[in-house]
């Protein structure tokens, strides 16, 4: 194999996997070949991400046309720590999957689960990896239309119409996407990102520039569920498939939020719109901070334990826009952190639940009485998952919010940094309701009697649990990836 | 008048545009909300065909006294775009005749009183699995 093709492999593996499985159709193959293709993307991805670190950022281009005519693949730091993301919590998940789908899924339609899940996984990778604006496009609508369906799958019969919702909001999100990029394209007559980049600061006077920044914010904004503009997201998440609550929880809204930062940072990024135009920084500020708290007040009063995390997510997308929004390399440092490390946890959390929704059946908060005792493993993976998530020390969670707060003290936004401490404590009181549930109060009597999850859904639980620990001790290598990432972007320099 | 006549497209794309987006967000059908996302999209689409027209321009091609063509990119765009509108077209249906089988309506508001329903069971019927497909 030609280490120099790894930049279309990375895509072109699992959409090529994908109809096979159809093929496969038996549940047992098609998961085995799901996983096997998964691990493969994984090892790519790791692959491109050392050749990011060792040569710096480079460039694909397909089929050796070069840019602007041809399409372009791009690396940088930022994207190759999504593919690293997405491909590993991917992996993670895999195996666990087996068990959880078997249970929640038909068995006649456990093939097309993975088919949808490996499309998902293409698109999302691709939108991580491309260099041209059109192409991210096609990838999104790959990624969200296999999501839509991924949803649907759950057993509920609100999936169905959380899916609908969410396919509602979503292609008004994409199609203001195009036409964002169809502005962009009358402006400057092209769609690569780098040439787009160097031909911005001449337009970016003309309105039309302008209208197209605006379109790309708000959609955008739609897709990573930015508060006014989440409301898909809880039920999406509360009735879709355990897995793929997980696996999406921790990819699909942190692959919008890298969109955003493309957009801003690199398409935009030479003519420092954020600063020539601080009203729009200003309303992404107010609408993270607002987000932060609006969702976790309404997680602290959720009864399924499941629409609790999903707006905890929301709350959480609001920490990681809050440091973009504050325009520095601190700030921005501390959003990307937190979007590796937040990814991490509530891939842990959504796990975890998952366990409980394969043994208890439920995932409401009355499910959750007495499970310390009879289900500890999964529990005590819920409690390390959930110090991370409030930001306790040795977590990255705390990792993140340190930086968090340091970007605000260093901009002189006092009233900034408390409010995310705030906000992190907040946290702790929706998590320390399930924690009352399951270590202090008993079972009631005629709870079902339950033991602890399968060994191949605890050991991925555990995995994810323990990366959210380790890299919240060793933070050195992600926080220089990060740092590194978010200095060249704010020099708005081409990656 | 130029102000409209010469821009006679992009003032018919932003009507289709908002009725569109109106239709999607005012009504509790979920079939006539599919039509408004499309009408939204099919806007769209014609904004970006307009953007490529160039007056007097033929389709670029090489032939004798070919000299203005139309820039093609952008109706190649809106080949994938209208590929991708199809398919979103497509699913929205399949999960609406879904929808209509487990809550037996598609006005929102029915299926929203029917989803704060607690008492009603949520998971209707096991679906019969279908052993055949899967040998």
């Amino acid at each position: 194999m030609n280490a120099s093709h790894l930049p279309i492999l990375q895509v072109i593996v699992p959409l090529m996997a994908a109809p096979v499985v159809i093929l496969l159709r038996r549940p047992n193959a098609a998961w085995a070949l799901a996983t096997l293709v998964t691990w493969t993307a994984f090892a790519i991805s790791l692959a491109l991400m050392a050749q990011v670190l060792n040569e710096g950022a480079f460039v694909y281009p397909i089929g050796g046309w070069a840019a602007p005519w041809g399409i372009e693949y791009r690396l940088d730091r930022v994207g190759a720590l999504l593919l690293v993301i997405i491909s590993g919590i991917g992996s993670v998940v895999m195996p666990y999957a087996k068990s959880s789908v078997e249970k929640e899924i038909p068995r006649d339609r456990v093939y097309l689960f993975y088919t949808m899940y490996l499309l998902c996984l293409t698109g999302l990778l691709g939108i991580a990896i491309t260099g041209d604006v059109f192409n991210l496009f096609v990838f999104l609508e790959i990624s969200s239309l296999s999501s839509y369906v991924l949803i649907a799958l759950g057993r509920d019969r609100r999936a169905l119409t959380a899916a609908y919702r969410y396919l509602i909001m979503g292609t008004i999100g994409a199609t203001f996407y195009i036409i964002g990029v169809g502005l962009m394209y009358m402006a400057t007559g092209t769609l690569n990102m780098a040439d787009l980049a160097t031909l911005m600061p001449s337009v970016i006077d003309q309105r039309t520039a302008l209208a197209g920044l605006a379109f790309l914010t708000v959609g955008i904004s739609l897709k990573l569920a930015l508060f006014p503009l989440h409301l898909w997201l809880p039920n999406a998440y509360t009735y879709a498939p355990s897995v793929v609550t997980a696996f999406l929880a921790a990819t699909a809204t942190k692959v919008a939020i890298y969109m955003l930062i493309r957009i801003i940072f690199t398409v935009f990024g030479a003519t420092h719109i954020l600063e020539v135009l601080p009203f729009v920084q200003n309303i992404l500020m107010v609408f993270a901070l607002a987000g932060i708290f609006a969702a976790s007040a309404v997680a602290m009063f959720q009864d399924n334990i499941k629409r609790m995390l999903a707006y905890s997510s929301i709350a959480q997308v609001g920490f990681i826009i809050l440091g973009i929004s504050m325009l520095s390399t601190l700030g921005l440092t501390g959003g990307i952190i937190h979007l590796f490390n937040h990814a991490l946890t509530k891939c842990a959390l959504f796990l975890a639940i998952g366990c409980v929704a394969y043994r208890v059946g439920g995932t409401r908060i009355g499910d959750m009485q007495g499970l310390g005792r009879r289900m500890p493993w999964t529990m005590a993976a819920f409690v390390v998952g959930g110090l991370s998530l409030v930001g306790v020390p040795m977590t990255v969670g705390f990792v993140s919010k340190w930086y968090l707060v340091l970007a605000a003290l260093d901009k002189g936004l006092w009233p900034v940094a408390g409010l995310i401490v705030i906000g992190s404590l907040l946290t702790l009181i929706y998590i320390w309701r399930v924690i009352e549930a399951a270590y202090f109060q008993q079972a009631t009597e005629d709870a079902p009697v339950v033991t602890e999850a399968p060994l191949s859904m605890l050991i991925p639980l555990w995995i994810t649990v323990a990366a959210s620990v380790y890299f919240g001790i060793d933070a050195s290598r992600t926080l220089d990836i990060a740092f590194d990432a978010s200095e060249t972007l704010m020099r708005g320099a081409l990656p | 008048m130029e102000y409209f006549t010469g821009l006679f497209n992009y003032w018919v794309v932003i009507v289709l545009m908002m009725m569109g987006f109106y239709v999607v967000i005012a009504q509790h059908n979920l079939v006539k909300k599919i039509v408004g996302l499309n009408i939204f999209q099919v806007s769209v689409f014609l904004f970006y065909i307009s953007m490529g027209k160039v007056k007097g321009g033929t389709a670029p091609i090489l032939g004798e006294g070919i000299e203005i063509y139309s820039n093609p990119l952008p109706h190649v765009l809106i080949l994938t775009a209208i590929v991708v509108g199809v398919a979103t077209t497509a699913l929205g249906l399949a999960l609406t005749v879904r929808i209509h089988n487990a809550f037996g309506t598609i006005e929102e508001d029915e299926i929203n009183a029917l989803e704060d329903d607690e008492s009603a069971p949520a998971i209707l019927v096991e679906p019969e699995i279908d052993e055949e497909a899967i040998r």
